[in-house]
């Protein structure tokens, strides 16, 4: 694998160093991150003055697979702290940071009629949840596995997709396909005219922390800690406040 | 003399150049992962019930394609009317529509809350996180490649044939099936194993329509695209057994197409 991926870097510089360097003087970074840190990095985006920012953005589990794979993006934003923390001990990525936190809710479109978790058993309620894989997925693991037996199971009967990012979840749900599924509290907010959030009852509700890193082998390892340390304490911040983001902690 | 062989290296160059960059990332996925492991990931009942599927809606989707799209081509290679072009024109459409905008366009359109959303469900049809969406999917992006050649190889035809069968009589419908469709059986099966191979690979247009359910809706690249985080070899494996079959299928319409031709000039 070792020697495609560099043979594939090389490639890549070859055609002309498509990742990263220098753009009007500002170094240009490339940060991969979850799909449901899109609105808040758009935002923060431009905001940020050390660098030109380019994003990737998709399920956090298919990015850490790409830097698994030799792709060396400048910072990786998971919305878990759990895939940081694994690269970090593969040797992938610097010590991860706690990024921010948000909740996992029930998302229903804008006009339904079913108000909790109960209503997702019933026979005909058609649901799109996250694929295991990816955090949003495995979240919604974690609320099933809290609930009984019998709930569960009919839950994920009605399970009609398992979408690979909260972006094909929302999709579904925006466009009428799926009645319900289980999106971060901030996706709502994001799509606030077309979905509608249900809290889930406190017992059930997973921790969900993001994470963020500086990918080893980084071509602007600098502008990278210094686009993490702003979300954290800098103009990044209020992006995430703005998009429903809490502090981490 | 010079000048020639000269511009001879760089056409070389070209073909080698573009041999190996459209070779290489196929060869990459034969070389990482061993044959042992190709065989032990199909033990992986997932994977089975994606390459099942895939083999499913991919025969569902050809039907659907050969059967309209043959009388289609024929009417736009053998007549012209008004708007012919326009119509061959939107024919290639979903030839240059990103996959994902093809699934976003049938929810769209036969989505739930699409424009024809309620006839097709008052139809008792249902398309959407269903096999028969995945169908769907796979015959508006795969359409055009079967149609485009369908009309390429019918305007191919001797139109002496053509002309000979209709003057000793034989109607449209039998000119077009005795004579048209065998003669052209060639370009036929090729425009057919490229819509096969295109719908096998479809991937976008079918997340964002039918969704990705194993053994409902999740076919072989959507299995592929959800191991790559989860299990590498296992995408690779899955990837694997993908680039065999589609290089079979076309391998075999050229085998038959070559055999054909052959065939006809020994006659």
């Amino acid at each position: 694998m070792k020697r495609f991926a560099t043979l594939l870097t090389m490639l890549a510089a070859a055609l002309g160093g498509c990742g990263g360097g220098e753009d009007g003087g500002k170094p240009r970074l490339t940060v991969s991150a979850a799909q449901s840190l899109q609105g808040a990095f758009e935002d923060y985006g431009p905001r940020f003055d050390a660098a030109t920012v380019r994003f990737s953005f998709a399920g956090s589990d298919q990015l850490a697979a790409q830097i698994r794979q030799g792709v060396r993006p400048d910072v990786y934003a998971a919305a878990s702290t759990e895939l940081p923390r694994r690269l970090f001990e593969e040797g992938l990525v610097e010590e991860p940071v706690e990024l921010a936190r948000t909740r996992l809710v029930i998302a229903v479109p804008a006009g339904s009629a079913i108000g909790g978790v109960a209503d997702l058993a019933r026979e005909g309620v058609e649901l799109a949840v996250g694929a295991e894989a990816v955090p949003v997925g495995a979240y919604t693991r974690e609320v099933l596995g809290r609930l009984p037996g019998p709930q569960r199971r009919a839950i994920l009967a009605n399970v009609r997709s398992e979408e690979p990012d909260v972006a094909g979840v929302v999709g579904k749900l925006t466009q009428g396909a799926a009645h319900a599924g289980f999106l971060y509290a901030t996706d709502v907010a994001g799509a606030s005219d077309r979905l509608r959030s249900i809290e889930l009852a406190k017992r059930l509700r997973p921790r969900v922390t993001y994470g963020a890193a500086v990918v080893e082998g980084a071509k602007e390892p600098e502008a990278a800690r210094a686009f993490i340390e702003g979300l954290l304490a800098g103009p990044g911040r209020g992006a995430m406040r703005r998009a429903g983001f809490s502090a981490p902690g | 003399m010079i000048g020639g062989r000269w511009f001879t290296a760089v056409q070389v160059g070209a073909l080698g150049l573009a041999l190996a960059f459209l070779t290489l990332p196929l060869v990459a996925i034969f070389v990482d992962v061993g044959p042992g492991e190709l065989l032990s990931s199909l033990d992986d009942p997932g994977a089975l019930d994606a390459l099942r599927l895939s083999l499913e809606t991919t025969a569902m989707a050809l039907a659907l394609i050969v059967g309209i799209g043959t009388p289609a081509a024929w009417l736009l290679a053998t007549r012209s009317f008004p708007g012919r072009s326009v119509a061959i024109t939107l024919v290639e459409l979903p030839l240059v529509v990103p996959p994902a905008v093809a699934g976003i366009g049938l929810l769209a359109a036969v989505g739930p809350s699409g424009v024809l959303g309620g006839a097709v469900s008052s139809a008792g049809l249902e398309l959407v996180f269903q096999t028969a969406g995945v169908v769907v999917a796979l015959t508006f992006v795969a359409s055009p490649f079967y149609i485009r050649q369908a009309q390429a190889a019918f305007g191919a035809l001797e139109p002496s044939l053509i002309e000979a069968s209709r003057t000793l009589g034989a109607g449209e419908a039998r000119t077009f099936a005795r004579i048209a469709v065998p003669n052209a059986l060639p370009g036929l099966l090729t425009g057919a194993a490229l819509a096969w191979g295109r719908a096998l690979g479809e991937f976008g247009a079918t997340l964002v329509f039918a969704g990705s359910l194993s053994g409902v809706t999740q076919t072989a690249p959507l299995a592929i695209y959800e191991r790559f985080s989860s299990d590498f070899t296992a995408a690779l494996a899955l990837s694997a057994v993908l680039v065999a079959l589609s290089a079979a299928i076309l391998l075999g319409v050229k085998l038959a197409a070559g055999a054909r031709v052959l065939g006809d000039a020994r006659a």
